[in-house]
């Protein structure tokens, strides 16, 4: 496409990170929120162009990531069963659970398959009747609308094999937990751009008010994420703390309600557990009694097996933002990408993973 | 997870308020051509429109004018800086 050309001009960029130096006239610890934009900062070589005294720090925003060891163990525990047909999200396949991952219950021949969309999954369903098709829901306000939409679909369809166990969790709480957090110190928070397209900036409205943080809603481009950050570096050389959106392409103030809607039909809020943040009220989403027979966690009456989390793995303090996974003992020596310890090195938009794979190793 | 790139749009199909419809649109992506659901977009799309997809289902719809805005105001930024910081 053209015009995207241009978001990734060199010397538009060059522009941009000499505006950045401008802006920033005090020390800085912004928080990026969202695992994509985590990946495209260190695709897009930002760090190593960034100004000094900026400091970029990963926040919770990889679902892998921050799915507890509880329910990575009730995946496994679910796979395992017979009769049942797993369908997951490629990035859950090799995460570790208590003992194993998906990847080993699909060896030892669990019916696991990986689809692109929870609609592929409904067609797995469909063409086998003879299984019971759990669908496992791991995602944030982007993929919540799109497995609402499925599970509307199946019942207009009258699919009666297949179910979603919903682990699917909402971005403002975990933020404001994190806030209130007296180890995590930082003046701005990089909002998400795809999670805003579908709650809106005006979103983020609450974190600025009340805790006095500069939020700011970016693209995933080079240009998108470094005018970002300029605004975040101008809005706090002003000592102001407001919500500002500059990814107007894609995300509006008030969201997408035609998506909010199909997930209020579906879904109702609940209180979920998060890996490194404990349980905290209201951030997740389980399917309302209406859709009781696509639920899983009621139709196979799934409770959450008692879980550890791995021995040494920081996941928990480096979701926190409070340390990096230089800091954490077994990075690059035990846990690898081939061989991981906790979710942060699985994903594709963990934090481990990202250092380990952009070479910030040493 | 993200992928950011906008798919430019070639057909549509199913009615916007109706779910029981197949709402399907088949979009262009880098030549490739593939179908995704419009069940969640935001604003019904035109063919030529652009939108932006995850995990197969379009989230966003956005016409050529929004993107080149959107780029302009960049511009802008860029060209609000003193010659000397922009060598
Ligand atoms: S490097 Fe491995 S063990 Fe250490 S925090 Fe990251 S995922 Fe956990």
């Amino acid at each position: 496409m053209k015009y995207l050309d241009e978001y990734r001009d060199s010397s538009l960029a060059k522009s941009l990170v000499a505006e950045l130096q401008k802006a920033v006239t005090k020390p800085l610890r912004i928080m990026e929120v969202c695992g994509s934009h985590t990946m495209a900062i260190f695709r897009n070589g930002i760090r190593s162009i960034l100004p000094e005294g900026l400091e970029l720090i990963s926040g919770p925003g990889c679902p892998v990531c921050v799915t507890s060891a509880p329910h990575m163990d009730a995946f496994i525990a679910i796979a395992d069963k017979p009769g049942i047909r797993v369908t997951i999200f490629g990035d859950l396949f090799r995460v570790p659970g208590s003992h194993g991952s998906l990847a080993n219950a699909s060896s030892r021949g669990a019916k696991i398959d990986i689809v692109y969309s929870s609609m592929d999954a409904l067609e797995i369903a469909k063409n086998h009747p003879e299984d019971l098709v759990v669908f496992l829901g791991v995602g944030f306000e982007t993929t919540t609308p799109g497995i609402a939409a499925t599970i509307l679909a199946a019942k207009t369809q009258n699919i009666k094999n297949f179910m979603v166990f919903s682990t699917q969790k909402v971005m403002p709480p975990p933020l404001i937990a994190l806030l209130n957090d007296p180890e995590l110190k930082i003046n701005g928070l990089l909002c998400p751009g795809h999670v805003s397209s579908i709650i809106g900036a005006g979103a983020y409205q609450p974190l600025a008010d009340k805790y006095h943080l500069a939020c700011v809603v970016a693209g995933f481009e080079t240009a998108d994420l470094l005018k970002g950050l300029i605004f975040l570096a101008r809005q706090i050389g002003r000592g102001e703390a407001k919500v500002e959106n500059t990814y107007e392409r894609v995300v509006s103030w008030g969201g997408n309600p035609r998506a909010m809607k199909m997930v209020d039909e579906i879904f109702e809020p609940s209180d979920m557990e998060w890996r490194g943040l404990g349980v905290i009220p209201g951030s997740g989403l389980k399917i309302r009694e209406k859709y009781a027979d696509f639920d899983a966690e009621v139709r196979l009456n799934i409770t959450l097996p008692e879980a550890h989390e791995a021995k040494g793995c920081m996941c928990g303090n480096i979701l926190k933002g409070i340390n990096t996974p230089r800091e954490c003992p077994l990075f690059n020596s035990r846990c690898t990408p081939t061989n991981p310890i906790g979710p942060c090195m699985v994903s594709s938009e963990g934090t481990c993973a990202a250092f380990h794979k952009y070479g910030l190793d040493m | 997870m993200c992928l950011a790139i906008p798919m430019r749009v070639t057909k549509v199909e199913g009615n916007p308020d109706d779910f029981t419809t197949n709402q399907i649109a088949t979009v262009d992506a880098d030549g490739i051509s593939r179908e995704i659901r419009l069940d969640v977009v935001d604003h019904w799309p035109a063919i030529g429109d652009y939108v932006i997809v995850h995990a197969g289902f379009a989230i966003h719809s956005l016409v050529e004018e929004e993107a080149l805005k959107n780029l302009a105001l960049l511009r802008e930024l860029a060209e609000n800086m003193p010659a000397e910081l922009l060598s």
